[in-house]
């Protein structure tokens, strides 16, 4: 009873999780939702794995990495040098993809991870930029003008690997491991006194959120039909930063809220391209005026929800309730 | 009571930074279940000893053995699991963490769900996590924080801040526990109150506890020995009394005091 209480939450969502699928799914099928919206949902999932993957870096273990896109552009050309080259089904391309960022993250992170703050955020940086001019002197990748990828990536795909992705961050961070991350965020020797093992930690936390920015990289590779060194700049690492940030730094569900919206309101902007980067950047500083912590802060959804619940009913059950 | 081979052994530890000796020739013998203190004037290098038992600094010489076993080079994540844990000067809780947490992240040496399982849920997870709140709460009523379990921790009260930050100390299971001016910053009856919960703690916990305090009447109070630092070198050791007419002393620290 009691772990069914604990995990009734978990669920519920999954459930729900599923019912958004098949919704979608079925507009798909049916036509009803044309080839434009179907791009924007994806672009939005591949940001919302993004955003969640650097969330678990900076959000919870406060390692301010700023060159997600190169882990990003790994994952993107491993999957595509699986599927293109090699021939092997997509499958094997998501999971290389992954993989292979992952071991960069590890060479990196070990290390990067001795570095603090800005040292760090500059070393990153560096690393971002090397992926991406390495790449673009490899002529088996086709340098400059990329290489090109047939389209594999389906809405399933996309579910799957993003629920994956929410599920594997959201249930390490709920546990003993992720606040073990936290205590690294919030006092690094007071982690360390208490027997926390921080490199480890910090390495590990890399290596996980390197790994579903790689997967991430798959599914973009295989989506737009053509990969080049330059949809990888810094730039694209300070996008999926602005994500984090704006929802607030140690929210998952912050992360995934912003993620969405500035994919919407990127998309929205295309058709004005002159004043594009202008108005995106003043729904930046306008949110930043207004809600300098991101806009959930450091909340969660689930725990508004909880609030709200207990608060109107906190007596039911005449369970203990964990009004605070 | 006191066992004759020590807890903690340190001989001759010291450290230079650069041209700067902040500490030499510090030899020190604890024994289980004793409270000890360890006075000095501002800048002697109390807490560079506390940083070196922990750790935090590794000691550029002599050797520090807890148990027979010798600690010098582990890192401080090591050491605490060896059994040595501390609070700091300036307190160092995990501010946006719940009370309840920080004490589960002091008993996360002790987990022993994965990482994986943790990631899949498994029920190793779930019985692992489950047994951690328990421990934790019970942990919590002893120290009367039980009440504010689910508050952030940078929000309590200043004495409660430091009640959380022993009591987190203490869930890490240590052998020796290292207190760095617990009751600075608190008022003659938040002391007393310290007082109280410092020996009930040692009590409850067989622990052996080396207490830095600059509050005489704490120090005089409820330690049997008491080492003196003065410019990183010890000047004195002894019982209270001993210390109180030591004319080194007088002259180093309780001198300075008075005049």
């Amino acid at each position: 009873m009691a772990t069914w209480k604990r995990t009734r939450g978990f669920w519920v969502s999954i459930i729900l999780a599923f019912a958004f699928f098949a919704v979608v799914q079925w507009l798909i099928t049916s036509g009803t939702l044309n080839i434009f919206y179907v791009n924007t949902l994806f672009f939005m999932a591949i940001n919302v794995i993004l955003a969640a993957s650097l969330h678990l870096i900076i959000g919870i273990t406060g390692q301010f990495s700023i060159g997600h896109a190169g882990f990003f552009a790994v994952g993107a050309y491993a999957s595509a040098i699986m599927t293109m080259k090699l021939q092997l089904p997509f499958a094997v391309g998501v999971l290389v993809a992954g993989v292979a960022a992952m071991l960069a993250g590890l060479i990196i992170g070990v290390p990067s991870l001795r570095l603090k703050g800005d040292y760090l955020a500059i070393a990153t940086l560096g690393f971002g930029e090397i992926v991406r001019i390495v790449l673009l002197n490899i002529d088996y990748v086709g340098g400059a003008s990329g290489m090109t990828v047939t389209h594999m990536t389906t809405w399933p795909w996309v579910f799957a690997c993003l629920l994956i992705t929410i599920i594997v961050i959201a249930n390490f961070t709920n546990s003993t491991h992720g606040r073990a991350c936290i205590s690294i965020r919030e006092d690094e020797i007071a982690a360390d006194a208490m027997g926390i093992n921080t490199t480890y930690y910090k390495v590990a936390a890399f290596a996980i959120g390197s790994f579903f920015a790689g997967i991430a990289g798959a599914l973009y590779a295989h989506h737009f039909y053509i990969i080049q060194p330059s949809n990888f700049g810094f730039l694209k690492s300070f996008d999926i930063l602005i994500f984090v940030v704006l929802g607030g730094l140690g929210s998952l569900s912050g992360a995934t809220i912003s993620a969405v919206l500035l994919t919407i309101v990127s998309t929205f902007l295309q058709n004005y391209p002159e004043t594009r980067m202008i108005i995106y950047s003043l729904v930046l500083i306008f949110v930043m005026l207004y809600r300098p912590t991101g806009l959930m802060g450091k909340k969660e959804l689930t725990s508004l929800l909880k609030w709200r619940k207990t608060a109107q009913g906190g007596m039911n059950h005449g369970s203990k309730n964990t009004v605070a | 009571m006191a066992a004759r081979t020590p807890l903690l052994k340190a001989e001759g530890i010291g450290i230079q930074f650069g041209g700067l000796k902040a500490l030499s020739g510090v030899d020190m013998e604890l024994y289980h279940g004793e409270l000890i203190g360890l006075i000095g004037p501002n800048g002697a290098g109390k807490t560079t000893l506390f940083n070196l038992l922990t750790g935090v600094y590794v000691p550029t010489e002599g050797r520090i053995i807890l148990d027979g076993e010798t600690l010098n080079g582990l890192p401080p994540y090591k050491i605490t699991r060896k059994g040595i844990s501390r609070t700091f000067q300036n307190i160092r809780l995990f501010g946006e963490l719940s009370v309840l947490d920080n004490v589960k992240v002091a008993y996360h040496t002790h987990a022993r769900h994965s990482m994986m399982s943790s990631i899949l849920r498994l029920p190793s997870h779930i019985r692992g996590e489950r047994e951690m709140e328990e421990k934790a709460i019970e942990f919590l009523k002893i120290f009367n924080l039980d009440e504010v379990m689910h508050e952030q921790a940078k929000n309590l009260p200043y004495g409660q801040q430091r009640r959380l930050e022993i009591a987190r100390a203490l869930a890490a299971q240590p052998k020796l526990l290292l207190l760095d001016e617990p009751a600075a910053g608190m008022n003659p009856q938040e002391t007393k109150e310290l007082m109280n919960l410092i020996a009930f703690i040692r009590e409850q916990f067989a622990l052996t506890i080396l207490l830095i305090e600059h509050d005489m009447s704490l120090v005089m109070g409820i330690c049997e020995r008491i080492y003196v630092l003065d410019h990183g070198q010890l000047i004195a050791h002894g019982t209270p009394e001993d210390v109180r007419n030591n004319p080194k002393v007088i002259e180093a620290y309780l001198g300075e005091e008075v005049s």
